[in-house]
């Protein structure tokens, strides 16, 4: 008998579980009294005058990881990127609708922009750090934002390293360029200099889809270690990873207007198991896509 | 891929069928060996439960491959989640048949203690609800799944029939009560064979609503 029975018997806890007619709940992994953190409401995105998102809702919980799958096409990215105002960048990129953090809308007017991108970093799907040495990659942004005192930039760097779990592999050789480390590498260098400028939010697209799978397995338990002081958002297009690593699970099509809408938005364990919608079962069992 | 999963999926649920047929067969067989008092043929069935054993082997072996190479989601997973589940009653109820083979055996040269009517009429009823159970798994039939267990109630009568018979022939002479024991346990195995005919309906209704719901007969659990 193992410690646990033994417990349960002791304090007569499963004579009371098999009293009980209820089937066993598994808990789930995911936090459904977690804070919305990001909160998406009725945003339609144009690239000119073609609508790229149509109506999507989606309230993005604290501290947990949100993944966001769906076809190719199918507005997956630009809605990642209406997160940090990042599609203000695409020349004939128009928003309406609302995103708001903490409560408070990142479209209204007189929003800062650097500060919100500060709030809400991101990785990308190639790693792309700059031609620089591993230090000044992850000391960049927290110069920019006026961390001018050595010792200050000393502490960023090997905490950022550290939280991407990438000081130990590199710890001797700050002042190398971080182009000489290997993808996985570079993609924890790029967390680590997202992360250097205390983000509340982490954007990530497609961030493992370069990688190996070992450096895919180190990203993917980054990410569990992160969701402990950060809200992740992911796009990927490994069904499997979005299993594997999410706690909800947003699934996005096109529509006849060829505009991305949100199909449905549930607990990442109900995604993949039951999921209601018809075409949410086709997605995840490969049946198109 | 889709194409390929789906054909595997199929061989699957073929082998399922077929493991359904081998203990049916072995179910009818036993009992009317049991009757006619052949003892070899029931040695043959005690034997041919190793068949349905390996079966239940392959079809796990073969479940967990697809599980590993496909990564199964949704529906798939469901499927062949509950065609372990369901491969796993089968092997059991298997059991039943082979424990009904092995009192005939042990009863040896002594004769029957009374002709045998409400057991072949259990073993009929019990054969044919699995026999459509089985169809409506394979063809996710929930309204026909869900009906079935209801009918677990005819064969819980007839168990407490017989049951009451037998009672009689010990009152009126305890002696009797090694012979009419054998037929109490087979009455028995043919009563929880009934039963896990339910399972195999519950999971009919799991793969295509995703809920585990316990459909039980309206006295499912008395004797």
């Amino acid at each position: 008998m193992n410690t646990q029975t033994r417990t349960l018997l002791n304090t007569g806890k499963a004579a009371s579980i098999m009293t009980k007619p209820s089937i066993t709940q598994f808990e789930h992994k995911s936090n459904n009294d977690a804070p919305v953190k990001v909160d998406v409401k009725n945003l339609q995105v144009f690239y000119g005058k073609f609508r790229a998102l149509a109506g999507v809702d989606l309230a993005v919980r604290e501290n947990q990881i949100t993944a966001i799958i769906g076809p190719s096409g199918c507005g997956k990215s630009t809605l990642l990127r209406s997160f940090n105002r990042m599609n203000d960048l695409t020349a004939g990129c128009r928003v309406q609708g609302e995103v708001s953090l903490d409560g408070d809308n990142l479209y209204a007017a007189g929003v800062d922009v650097v500060d919100i991108r500060r709030r809400v970093g991101m990785v990308f799907q190639r790693p792309n750090p700059f031609p620089k040495s591993i230090y000044d990659n992850v000391a960049y942004g927290p110069r920019l934002y006026g961390v001018r005192r050595r010792t200050d930039l000393q502490e960023i760097v090997e905490r950022s390293l550290k939280s991407a779990a990438l000081w130990d592999e590199v710890k001797d050789k700050l002042g190398q360029s971080g182009m000489s480390l290997s993808g996985g590498q570079q993609q924890r260098l790029c967390i680590a200099r997202a992360l250097a400028v205390e983000p509340e939010v982490i954007l990530m697209d497609e961030p493992a889809s370069a990688l190996d799978p070992i450096s895919t397995l180190k990203i993917e338990e980054l990410m569990q270690e992160l969701k402990r002081n950060y809200t992740i958002v992911i796009v990927t297009h490994n069904m499997q990873q979005a299993a594997r690593v999410s706690d909800y699970t947003a699934m996005m099509m096109i529509d006849e207007q060829r505009a991305g809408r949100m199909i449905e938005y549930d607990q990442t364990n109900i995604i993949f198991t039951r999921p209601k919608d018809k075409r949410t079962e086709d997605y995840v069992t490969g049946r198109f896509g | 891929m889709r194409k390929t999963f789906e054909m595997e999926i199929q061989q699957l649920k073929d082998e399922l069928l077929l493991m359904g047929s081998m203990v049916e067969q072995q179910l009818l067989d036993a009992v009317d060996a049991l009757k006619r008092r052949d003892v070899e043929a029931s040695r043959r069935i005690y034997a041919a439960d190793g068949k349905i054993n390996s079966k239940r082997f392959g079809i796990e072996e073969q479940v967990m491959i697809l599980i590993a190479t496909q990564q199964p989601m949704a529906h798939d997973l469901r499927l062949l989640a509950s065609i372990l589940e369901v491969s796993a009653e089968l092997e059991r109820m298997g059991d039943y048949a082979k424990g009904i083979a092995t009192i005939n055996i042990r009863i040896g040269d002594e004769p029957l203690l009374k002709p045998l009517i409400d057991i072949p009429r259990m073993a009929q009823k019990a054969a044919d609800m699995l026999h459509r159970a089985l169809t409506a798994f394979i063809n996710e039939d929930v309204e026909t799944a869900r009906a079935i267990p209801a009918e677990d109630d005819e064969v819980d009568e007839l168990y407490k029939q017989v049951y009451r018979d037998l009672m009689a022939f010990v009152i009126a002479d305890p002696r009797t009560i090694d012979r009419a024991n054998f037929l109490d346990w087979t009455a028995h195995n043919l009563e929880r064979f009934a039963d896990r005919v339910t399972n195999i309906c519950e999971r009919t209704v799991f793969i295509v609503t995703g809920e585990i719901i316990e459909i039980g007969s309206s006295s499912s659990g008395d004797v």
